[in-house]
């Protein structure tokens, strides 16, 4: 699509930095500091750093990341009985990609693997139901981790099982739900923000209106925006341009996919499989109503329900995902990043995400 | 996790479509979609179509940043 070529096109993202440095310095006339904007979703704080807009804005605008990243914000306990049940015989354990590396508080899921455990990653949740089936004699779990943009595929996950009537498939699920999370960030007040931009993708799913709160209860204004570098540039300056005016609406600059009330099909899917359920998250302890489970009607799929899974208490680290989930601290102001936690050796689940903000910075926005 | 891929819809068969990922083909679902028509432009998330890719807004879209890069902030909100 030539869309696609506008929207990575050197000289509009230069003159797109530009427009947006030009209303940043009109706020920092305004206010003496300089305009504050939390990106919610992990998949923007990368596409920002890999793109060089973060560093290119750093002076204009402040850019912290904020709880958008599903693995990171997973408490370290829920993690550790993920992957211990890579050692359960008889079963093939099936993830996204992204799990495989997260540290657990003694092994990760490569362990695991490497230690003989049947463990596998899959493209879609569906793919782990075709598995289930291809292996009767096998439990299958797939680890069922993810924002509202994930949740729908794992009601589809179910349905197919349904469908087959199995009797080996079940889903771990650790799901995150973005309302709760952003009304408890900003009920704590840890983190100091002027403005959202709102995460693209989850949008799709619940829709333009899932965001009025933010301007009706807490008078702030949000950009819901793609993940091309025009795209974010432009959803930056509509954002900074709001605060200029003072004004604080939810805007939608990414109705190409984003409709006002989200997926129909998808949302009344997850209302079919799901319930409400308090979920923790990583250095925020548990938030009411945070998470979607698997109804009761649904227990034969749900791995919780079916296998006891009990860890010992997560081992202590330094690791200061929880602050940077929360927007309060930079990579760079932890002790371990690029010292103790590379990729290649992290500490935390933000260090080996495709979508954590320290892996972020440290592939694409580390001083030498 | 939370990343989507466009790709244009070759073929229906029920709830499945044949679909064009950048040049590679690729079987994808069509559950969460169904007013979607060959020819349509999709939003992938992990093997799904999540929604149509609406070109007229996309296109809407382009036309209103070019006029704001020419300094017309008119359209903005
Ligand atoms: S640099 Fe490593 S240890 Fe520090 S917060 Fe990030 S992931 Fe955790």
């Amino acid at each position: 699509m030539d869309v696609m070529n506008f929207y990575t096109d050197p000289e509009v993202i230069r003159s797109s930095v530009e427009k947006v440095k030009n209303a940043a310095r009109t706020f920092k006339k305004q206010h003496q500091r300089l305009p504050v904007i939390m990106e919610v979703c992990g998949s923007h704080t990368m596409a920002f750093a890999r793109s060089g807009i973060k560093t290119a804005l750093k002076d204009d605008v402040k850019l912290i990341a904020g709880p958008g990243c599903p693995v990171c914000v997973t408490d370290q306990k829920a993690i550790d009985a993920m992957i211990g049940l890579a050692g359960k015989p008889d079963t093939i354990l099936c993830t996204f990609g992204d799990m495989m590396r997260v540290p657990g508080s003694r092994r990760s899921l490569v362990d695991a693997r490497t230690e003989g455990n049947d463990v596998r990653v899959v493209y879609s949740p569906v793919d782990s139901v075709t598995i289930a089936e291809r292996n009767p004699e096998k439990e299958v779990v797939f680890l069922g981790i993810g924002f509202e943009t994930t949740i729908p595929l794992l009601a589809m996950a179910v349905r197919k099982a349904e469908q087959l009537k199995l009797k080996n498939y079940s889903i771990w699920m650790t799901t995150k739900l973005v309302e709760p999370v952003l009304r408890t960030l900003l009920d704590s007040q840890e983190a100091e923000v002027d403005g959202f931009l709102l995460p693209g993708h989850v949008s799709v799913v619940s829709g333009e209106k899932s965001y009025h709160f933010l301007t009706g209860e807490y008078g702030l204004p949000g950009v819901i925006t793609g993940f091309e570098p025009v795209q974010l540039l432009s959803g930056t300056y509509k954002l900074v341009r709001m605060l200029c005016e003072g004004k604080h609406a939810v805007v939608n600059d990414y109705r190409s996919v984003v409709g006002q009330g989200g997926n129909p099909v998808a949302q009344s899917m997850m209302n079919t499989y799901f319930t409400f359920s308090d979920e923790e998250w990583r250095g925020m302890g548990s938030i009411p109503a945070s998470g979607l489970v698997l109804k009761e009607k649904y227990a034969s799929f749900d791995a919780g329900k079916r296998f006891n899974v009990t860890v010992p208490p997560p081992r202590k680290t330094k690791c200061r995902c929880g602050d940077i989930i929360k927007g309060r601290i930079a990579p760079e102001e932890c002790v371990l990043f690029g010292r103790g936690c590379t990729p290649v050796n992290p500490v935390g689940p933000c260090m080996v995400s495709t979508e954590g903000t320290c892996a972020a910075h440290y592939q694409y926005m580390r001083e030498e | 996790m939370c990343i989507g891929v466009p790709a244009e819809v070759l073929e229906i068969s029920g709830e499945e479509a044949r679909v064009d990922v950048m040049g590679a083909g690729m079987t994808a679902g069509i559950v969460f979609v169904p007013e979607v028509k060959v020819g349509d432009f999709v939003l992938l998330h992990a093997g799904q179509a999540m929604a149509v890719i609406d070109r007229t807004y996309a296109e809407e879209s382009i036309a209103e940043w070019r006029r704001v890069l020419n300094g017309r902030d008119e359209f903005l909100y």
